[in-house]
């Protein structure tokens, strides 16, 4: 079967969803009417980045070109795609809602995902660049046993993989119930199968373009809400506030911190966790692989902080003038008309409200379909990181001792990536009816006290071995996990214990977890005086220049 | 030859000096960063009402809000004035290192 074929298939199974949509959609008149807008913009955006897969397709032909895309990329270009990786449709929908329900509450939130960006810039991108070649495990096991690390890695990237990826999948099929008035199981199958022929075909370079793509969607779509809503109130904020907080339930409340941060050692914890985390994402951390050199890494993490710290501010404003817009026409927005019964869809609809008051129903079909175009392009991004976790740590590392040659490496990639479609899909199915709530959360945890704690010290400290990073690492990920589930979020919501009953008492593992990780990385790496830790510390000046200067740097690979 | 050069950087003693000036600089800018923003954080934690108090009389704009924001601006200028001095200063000083050593 060639792609041509592949493609014409499943734009079959779009349309042919849409229409047994429309047909269920008579029962349930209650949920959303099917937007066909929105279908056909949706269904335009899938065509394009398709006929960009076509393109990539010829030219992924080595393992080189299926990770990083042959290192090609730009720095700016780059930048874009590494914003397109982050900024999900959670955190467009999300933070939007949040400030449409709590105002002030939304920027404190909005600004904690910004932070990590600096960490990456000032102590890794340069670093990760000079050091790897496909994935992180590359950085990490750089001195040391390469079986070990490589396990750790893998582990570390693949879980972090699977909590985020089931977000986004469960995210997703909410997401087309109110977007497109499809149905749930239409959204797993539709955002499997497309992610899955981006990956599969165009590897890096097919991810690349649907990212960079979908940036500049949500971008301008983004701005121009924002422009719309100041040009509402002659561009004065002020003027926007002064009427939000006179229709605002809350009033004045609206300009103040509310509930958002309860104790100072959870707000401590939680910014530990989106401060180190972000450098612990795999699918991030992959992404300065595709840059020929440290110089455009560093323009990639200065471009990707821009566009999301942009994208956040844009999202305030919105926020607000959702609160001044859709009051102005209760019968359109909200339940029943009323107010107080909330709104249409639920609170996370803010901005695709919003988008029809202010660009009508064809601009609301073109910002329903860049929220679900967000949710392919993060979920293709996370599979190529889990398939590469795969298969070149575990396969072409650790089984094949490193002699795998390029096509076995790259057979095993696509066999991976279909495999994690699959499961990606079941496993959105699976969580349909759970509280998914806790998981992006927890991958942040999960990557600051396990990936980061190991990368950081595998590269900075010349002490660091094999036995204490590989310990540390794992002391982090456990501890992460165990706490995030003793925690409110998870024993009480999810494990449905009685309220009250969490053990952990804070929002957030990470202050206690990335601790423990970097004391055990540290305590194991001094107590090690076998001769195989004297070899790695003997072996940390070379290291040392290598990431410090380039010099001996995989290129642009396999060009 | 990668290696040779390898040996001559690590014999320059102007190789760890870059190192370490770098890395200073590295870290007096993720301390800034930081100090950014757990410094907003915390005051939201520990002094709500100083968020919540307004610009000016009669104004509606709580110091939180641009406080807010200047943080996410903060963070942006920070990043762009480390690119500019890593990819001007610092390149030039390690090519210069590289080409020392590449003789």
């Amino acid at each position: 079967m060639t792609i041509k074929h592949i493609i014409a298939a499943v734009a079959a199974l779009a349309v042919a969803g849409g229409a047994i949509a429309a047909g269920a959609d008579l029962g349930q008149a209650q949920k959303q009417a099917t937007n066909w807008t929105a279908i056909v913009m949706f269904a335009i955006f899938v065509a394009a980045t398709l006929w960009i897969t076509k393109w990539a397709a010829a030219k992924t032909k080595s393992a080189a070109d299926f990770y990083t895309a042959g290192g090609g990329i730009t720095g700016f270009q780059n930048g874009l795609a590494i914003a397109g990786d982050y900024m999900s449709a959670a955190s467009f929908l999300g933070i939007s809602g949040l400030v449409f329900g709590n105002g002030f509450d939304g920027l404190i939130f909005s600004i904690g995902w910004l932070v990590g960006w600096p960490v990456i810039t000032f102590l890794m991108a340069e670093r990760l660049r000079n050091l790897g070649k496909f994935t992180f495990a590359d950085v990490a096991s750089y001195r040391f046993a390469q079986t070990p690390v490589r396990v750790f890695a893998a582990t570390g990237s693949l879980v972090v993989v699977a909590f985020y990826m089931i977000a986004q999948m469960v995210g997703a099929g909410q997401l087309i119930k109110i977007l497109f008035g499809m149905e749930y199981l239409y959204a797993e199958i539709l955002v499997g199968s497309i992610m899955m022929m981006y990956v599969l075909f165009g590897g890096m370079t097919a991810t690349t373009w649907v990212q960079i793509i979908k940036a500049c969607m949500l971008l301008g779509g983004a701005t121009f809400m924002a422009i719309s809503v100041l040009m509402q109130f002659g561009f004065s904020p002020e003027a926007l506030f002064t009427k939000a907080v006179e229709v605002h339930s809350k009033k004045d409340a609206i300009m103040a911190p509310g509930a958002l941060i309860k104790d100072p050692i959870s707000a401590i914890s939680v910014g530990m966790a989106l401060m180190f985390g972000t450098a612990g994402l795999p699918h991030i951390l992959m992404r300065f692989f595709t840059v020929p050199n440290a110089k455009e890494a560093r323009k990639s993490v200065a471009w990707a902080t821009t566009w999301i710290g942009y994208f956040y501010i844009l999202t305030f404003i919105i926020g607000f003038g959702a609160i001044t817009n859709l009051i102005a026409d209760p019968s359109m927005f909200y339940v029943d008309g009323e107010i107080a019964k909330g709104l249409k869809g639920g609170g996370n609809m803010a901005a695709v409200h919003l988008s029809k008051a202010v660009g009508g129903d064809l601009f609301m079909g073109f910002i329903s379909a860049v929220a679900f175009a967000t949710i392919l392009a993060v979920v293709a991004g996370l599979t190529l990181s889990g398939a590469s976790a795969v298969s070149h740590d575990l396969y072409a590392s650790v089984i094949k001792k490193g002699q795998a040659n390029s096509a076995d490496e790259l057979r095993v990639s696509k066999i991976t990536t279909v495999c994690l479609g699959i499961l990606a899909v079941v496993l959105g199915i699976a969580f349909e009816k759970e509280n998914v709530a806790y998981m992006v959360m927890l991958a942040f945890v999960i990557a600051c006290s396990g990936n980061f704690p190991v990368l950081f010290m595998s590269v900075l400290w010349k002490n660091c071995t094999t036995k204490g990073a590989v310990t540390g690492g794992f002391v982090g990920l456990t501890l992460a996990v165990v706490l995030t589930i003793g925690s409110a979020s998870v024993w009480e919501a999810v494990l449905h214990n009685p309220k009250g009953s969490a053990w952990f008492p804070y929002n957030s593992a990470a202050i206690f977890s990335m601790t423990a990780a970097f004391f055990t990385i540290w305590l194991v790496s001094i107590l090690d005086n076998s001769a195989q830790a004297k070899k790695e510390r003997a072996l940390y000046p070379d290291q040392q220049i290598r990431s410090e200067t380039g010099v001996g740097a995989a290129g642009a690979s396999g060009h | 030859m990668s290696q040779q050069v390898s040996n001559n950087i690590a014999a320059d003693p102007r190789f760890l000096k870059f190192v370490a000036k770098r890395n200073t600089y590295s870290i007096i800018m993720t301390i800034l960063g930081a100090l950014a923003y757990y410094g907003f954080i915390l005051l939201v934690a520990f002094d709500p009402k100083l968020m919540a108090a307004k610009m000016g009389a009669g104004m509606t704009t709580s110091i939180g809000v641009p406080i807010g924001v200047g943080v996410i601006v903060f963070t942006i200028i920070l990043t762009w004035i480390y690119v500019r001095r890593a990819n001007g200063e610092f390149d030039d000083e390690a090519a210069e290192i590289i080409k020392g050593a590449s003789k």
